[in-house]
């Protein structure tokens, strides 16, 4: 499968010089750029790993695509985001936010039902990616600078 | 003004000598402040007309009564402190009446309402009134909890950010079976849209009953997020004759893991202060169809204007609010539906009458309310749509994804991409607007779902002339 979580999952994948220009156009905004990755794809898993600290002055996109490739390098086969972040009064969320990575395959996931009472069913979510504890998910856990 | 002895003789006295007229009146900052649109009866002076509404809508009645005596009846008193015509419409004004704050519940709409629109409206003197905008001064602002959720975390809830979000509406409104209802909830979700809807009139009937339409639906929002990885959603639909039930059945929505449920207008305000509260209360987002505003909203000279409905409805708190399109069926001229967009969403609003807003609006922290766009809208239309409306709002294609050619996944893969496809254009420093079809065209080269939309709808458009318009000619300033 395909997940399409993030701001442009059904155009075909961005190329660099189109991430470059999604960059821009958030530091043009005044938005600080992050580069994060994971390997739980799960749509409720917001705490992806951050690929170090919110790009908060930067004025060339370069420098986020240059921090986009080092993640790419160092997390094969991971899900990698860019989200753009705005710090406005009144917003202070994230306001732009695209996949520039994931895996050659993507197992995606199980959909478990628990019947209930009444005809009611509790469904659950689980990404068959996860299905192993963490250590033995992947050889390229990598985190820059650890 | 009539002296002391004159004011208080029992009969009947002009409401502009009664005190409810006072050009000198400077309103204060705490005062709540309404403009009225009045078209008084002939031979009627305005400042009278302009003084009866305020003296209706507050402590007047038609005759002189010695208990206001009993009061500190001044403080009371609304005072109509402005009177302007309305240009190029002959008999028609504009009257300015300030409240004090001490007239209000605190938190209440229904008792803001009684007061602003109760009686009033049938006043015999008038021949037409017409609420055209309400200033809420902070103080009372403050009273009210506003949107249980608001957009910023709404966002967050979905993990959505960057693009207007898109809904549809399930088609027919009548008559599918529980079952059938669940499949198109299920096509049009896998097929890209984050969330699908109730029509208003789909409460509990013969043909599907709640609860079989909430099993159904809530088999496809999941199967659908398994599908794509994404959070999904439907809004339920929780209207119903009392709130007992509408208790009921949001709390077997919430049982069921629904991240929505949605309500009509036409349960009344106090109920939708209610619904907001249990949606607060229990994590759930609220969606309000505004069903019925068309009865009032809608005549420029009578009723009352929808940007105050949707200020009274961002103070009640609901997170989601239909306000209009520009470009599909229903009606809305541009700059009109711009002043509504941002009455819901901004912190504050400046006075602009081009937009129809007459007052500066301050909504401290108040979080913002999704406007919705639906009713005749498809992918052809995303460049206006972007346009007009911009990225903090659902846009809704019911019959333009459900009646896509390929199929109802299909048609919503075509909104998809078309949504996409401009903000990624945007983004770029592309044109969007001039450059729209291009860049529509150019991303259907890569979709044949896109292109299938296209081809269906490209020329659709509804070009008639909106009734509520702003009024050409904007009133001078003070």
């Amino acid at each position: 499968m395909r997940i399409t979580q993030g701001t442009f999952s059904y155009l075909p994948d961005l190329t660099d010089d189109e991430i470059r220009a999604q960059i821009q156009y958030a530091i043009d905004q005044d938005w600080a750029v992050a580069v994060e990755y994971t390997d739980d794809p799960h749509p409720r898993n917001v705490l992806w790993e951050m690929w170090g600290l919110p790009m908060f002055e930067i004025s060339d996109a370069s420098a986020g695509l240059h921090e986009v490739a080092a993640c790419r390098a160092a997390n094969p086969d991971h899900y990698i985001k860019v989200s753009a972040y705005d710090p406005t009064l009144g917003r202070q969320t994230t306001a732009l936010s695209f996949l520039v990575g994931r895996p050659a395959a993507e197992p995606g996931f199980r959909l478990d039902r628990q019947e209930m009472s009444d005809r009611r069913i509790s469904y659950s979510l689980r990404p068959y990616a996860t299905q192993q504890p963490r250590d033995l998910r992947s050889t390229a856990n990598g985190h820059r600078g650890s | 003004m009539a002296t002391v002895q004159n004011r208080w003789n029992a009969g009947v006295l002009p409401y502009a000598e009664m005190g409810y007229y006072d050009a000198d009146y400077v309103p204060k900052d705490t005062d709540i402040l309404a403009a009225f649109r009045i078209t008084p009866q002939p031979g009627v002076p305005p400042e009278e007309a302009g003084a009866a509404v305020a003296g209706e809508s507050s402590t007047a009645t038609w005759t002189v009564v010695w208990t206001d005596r009993l009061t500190a009846h001044e403080h009371y008193q609304a005072k109509c402190y402005r009177v302007d015509p309305v240009p190029g419409r002959d008999g028609e004004y504009i009257a300015y009446i300030a409240y004090d704050i001490d007239l209000f519940e605190e938190g209440s709409i229904p008792n803001l309402t009684s007061s602003i629109i109760g009686n009033v409206f049938g006043f015999k003197a008038l021949r037409a009134l017409r609420l055209e905008d309400m200033r809420i001064p902070l103080h009372y602002v403050k009273t009210f909890r506003g949107p249980p959720h608001g957009i910023v975390m709404e966002r967050e809830y979905l993990n959505k950010y960057g693009r207007p979000l898109l809904g549809a509406t399930t088609k027919p409104k009548l008559g599918l079976s529980a079952r059938n209802y669940g499949r198109v909830v299920y096509e049009a979700l896998r097929g890209g849209l984050d969330f699908t809807k109730d029509d208003e009139n789909i409460n509990s009937q013969p043909f599907m009953r709640w609860r079989d339409r909430y099993l159904y639906a809530m088999e496809g929002v999941n199967r659908a997020a398994q599908r794509t990885g994404e959070i999904k959603g439907h809004y339920l639909n929780v209207t119903a004759a009392s709130m007992e039930d509408m208790y009921e059945r949001a709390e077997f929505a919430r049982d069921l893991g629904s991240i929505v449920v949605m309500v009509d207008l036409t349960v009344g305000y106090t109920a939708l202060h209610s619904m907001s509260n249990w949606a607060r209360a229990n994590g759930v987002l609220l969606h309000l169809h505004r069903a019925g505003h068309g009865t009032y909203t809608r005549q420029k000279s009578h009723g009352v204007s929808f940007r105050v409905i949707a200020k009274w409805c961002r103070l009640i708190g609901v997170d989601h609010i239909h306000a209009g399109t520009v470009v599909g069926k229903l009606e809305g001229d541009p700059a009109m539906v711009r002043g509504y967009y941002d009455t819901l969403r901004e912190p504050l609003t400046p006075r602009d009458l081009s937009h129809g807003m007459y007052f500066e609006q301050d909504w401290g922290s108040m979080p913002g309310t999704m406007p919705v766009a639906s009713g005749g809208i498809h992918a052809g239309q995303m460049p206006q749509l972007l346009d007009y409306l911009g990225e903090d709002v659902i846009l809704q294609f019911g019959g333009g994804t459900i009646g896509h050619p390929m199929g109802i996944a299909a048609g919503a893969t075509a909104n998809r991409v078309a949504v996409e496809a401009m903000i990624k254009a945007r983004n770029e420093g592309r044109d969007f607007v001039r450059e729209g079809q291009d860049i529509l065209v150019s991303a259907a080269k890569r979709c044949a779902e896109l292109q299938a939309a296209l081809d269906t709808w490209g020329d659709i458009s509804f070009n008639y002339e909106s009734t509520d318009t702003p009024d050409v000619l904007s009133t001078p300033t003070a």
